[in-house]
């Protein structure tokens, strides 16, 4: 016979959401984790909190010097940097995908041999961990300051980043077409043109343009180590505390990127 | 009856009919024009591209051998790096919750605060780290601190599309259940939707915390803290064999966090 009032007393009197944590201690153990390192952390980065703190009242006050935008008599400039970014970012995304093409070939381990699929592989992989202001110093090294540091940066990072996803994408690619061809004694040349080509330009248009309005956004920092473009011009206004100048900066940036994400959105679903 | 006159069919196959090709030729002559018309505006000064690579060699030899007596010096503002990232990034978590309930079509209030949901995660999104960078500095004064919400306020946008996109798309039926029993809307989101959009979550910071990372590695440009101070300090001082033990510095973490973050990923999901 069942023992209700001892069943009744083993069920909790309210109910609780299931823990994602799975048990109260693994919740526990989480939140001590969380716990440690942010007094780890913050010890660590020996904080002036007292700089903090003043941080915010100045932050009311930039806010307001930043509200409302103005231009005044600076448009050229405004314009010239924006023009000078939108470029940097076409020419450097045409020249990226130029080169992205035979080191996509290269870096795919069904076309290339292994010695040059491995060195590919390699350039990718450490093109990709540098970011593009620190690519962008060292251009500036070598070819002064000017949109042609920004722009050779630029070329190199999207050609890095192009020839990864065309590598993937042919390495997934079926290998039936590129059987089919080399049987009639294709070349090389004609096999890739014939077999691979077909199966990849799609979705490599597709991530042509995505990285088309990446480098608009990132067009818009390199100025920043003087690589070209607006950046320069929004660095500078920051240090001559020329808010409204740089909101209005800021604000044509978001305006521009918003319009290229709608840009890349629209003319990915139109190629599909 | 004329027996039917044999067709003309070509000796040599093309894969495109002339029509194709010439669509194709015309695409092709329009990036070409793009490109130029780019690259002529930018008033490139080409006499710097003739000793380039005499220059990059130069550059090279003097980078090496490595100076590995400055590593020990660096592995403070390493860690640094590191911590801005993390920390920014548990910040923009925090922030993007409330965001993204509040860019989702089917969580948000009104037409009105999706309107604000909708502006947040653009204006995030549309400013690069480093600006945002410039930003915190003006506000708080180089160092770290610059930094955590620099990273913070460009990963909030981030982040919360991706959540805003998860909860769009979860299962209404666990919704309307959670509905019945009477429960408040926190308490929905706290119970039907939050567990169905963790995974995301999740995959979706750490992925984030692996990219900020690496723009931790430049924020110093900035004064926003870390080993990019270092860097830019070193490249001006032409002291080019720290900048190479820098180099390989950056690599190795971004690398390591990299892998870190795709081990997880895959773990979870």
């Amino acid at each position: 016979m069942i023992d209700r009032a001892a069943t009744a007393a083993t069920y909790p009197g309210e109910w609780r959401a299931v823990s994602m944590f799975g048990s109260p201690g693994r919740r526990m153990a989480f939140w001590l984790v969380v716990g440690a390192y942010l007094v780890w952390a913050i010890g660590d980065l020996s904080i002036n909190w007292d700089r903090v703190m003043r941080g915010f009242p100045r932050a009311l006050d930039i806010f307001t010097r930043m509200v409302p935008p103005a231009v005044g008599n600076k448009w050229a400039i405004l314009v010239k940097g924006m023009a000078e970014s939108v470029q940097m970012a076409i020419a450097s995304s045409l020249a990226g995908m130029v080169l992205a093409i035979p080191l996509g070939l290269c870096a795919a381990r069904n076309l290339a041999p292994p010695p040059i699929y491995l060195a590919a592989r390699g350039v990718i992989v450490v093109g990709r961990t540098f970011h593009e202001l620190l690519i962008a110093i060292f251009f500036v090294k070598l070819f002064g300051f000017g949109p042609v540091a920004g722009l050779l940066t630029l070329a190199l990072s999207s050609a890095i980043f192009l020839a990864k996803m065309l590598a993937e994408d042919i390495e997934n690619m079926k290998p039936g077409p590129v059987e089919a061809v080399r049987a009639t004694g294709a070349s090389f040349g004609q096999v890739v043109y014939y077999a691979v080509t077909p199966q990849v330009v799609v979705r490599t248009l597709g991530v042509f343009i995505y990285r088309l309005d990446a480098n608009l956004r990132h067009s818009t920092v390199l100025g920043i180590v003087g690589a070209g473009g607006i950046g320069a011009t929004l660095a500078s206004s920051f240090s001559r505390y020329d808010f409204d100048f740089a909101c209005a900066i800021l604000l044509t940036i978001a305006a521009m990127v918003a319009f290229g994400e709608w840009f890349s959105d629209w003319a990915r679903r139109m190629i599909r | 009856m004329n027996p039917a006159a044999p067709r003309s069919y070509p000796d040599v196959w093309h894969r495109h009919t002339p029509r194709e090709m010439l669509v194709q030729w015309l695409w092709l002559a329009g990036s070409a024009v793009a490109a130029v018309w780019s690259v002529s505006a930018l008033e490139i000064e080409w006499a710097y591209f003739k000793d380039a690579h005499e220059q990059a060699a130069d550059l090279a030899s003097r980078m090496w051998p490595p100076k590995w007596s400055y590593l020990p010096q660096i592995i403070r503002p390493l860690i640094d790096t590191i911590h801005i990232a993390t920390l920014g990034t548990m910040i923009a978590v925090v922030l993007a919750i409330p965001v993204a309930f509040l860019a989702a079509r089917n969580t948000t209030a009104n037409g009105f605060t999706w309107m604000i949901g909708r502006a947040i995660l653009v204006g995030s999104r549309s400013i690069n780290t480093v600006i945002w960078g410039l930003l915190f500095v003006a506000i708080f004064s180089p160092g770290a601190v610059a930094g955590i919400f620099a990273v913070a306020a460009r990963s909030v946008g981030f982040i919360a599309k991706l959540i805003a996109e998860a909860i769009e798309e979860v299962d209404a039926g666990q919704i309307e259940a959670v509905q019945s029993t009477g429960a408040r809307t926190l308490q929905t989101w706290w119970v039907a939707i939050l567990p169905q959009v963790m995974p995301v979550l999740i995959g979706t910071t750490i992925y984030r915390w692996d990219i900020n990372v690496r723009e931790s590695s430049v924020l110093g440009f900035v004064g926003a803290g870390g080993i990019g101070i270092y860097l830019y300090a070193s490249i001006n001082s032409f002291a080019w064999p720290q900048v190479l033990v820098i180099l390989i510095a950056i690599l190795a973490v971004v690398m390591l966090s990299e892998v870190l973050s795709a081990f997880i990923r895959s773990r979870i999901s």
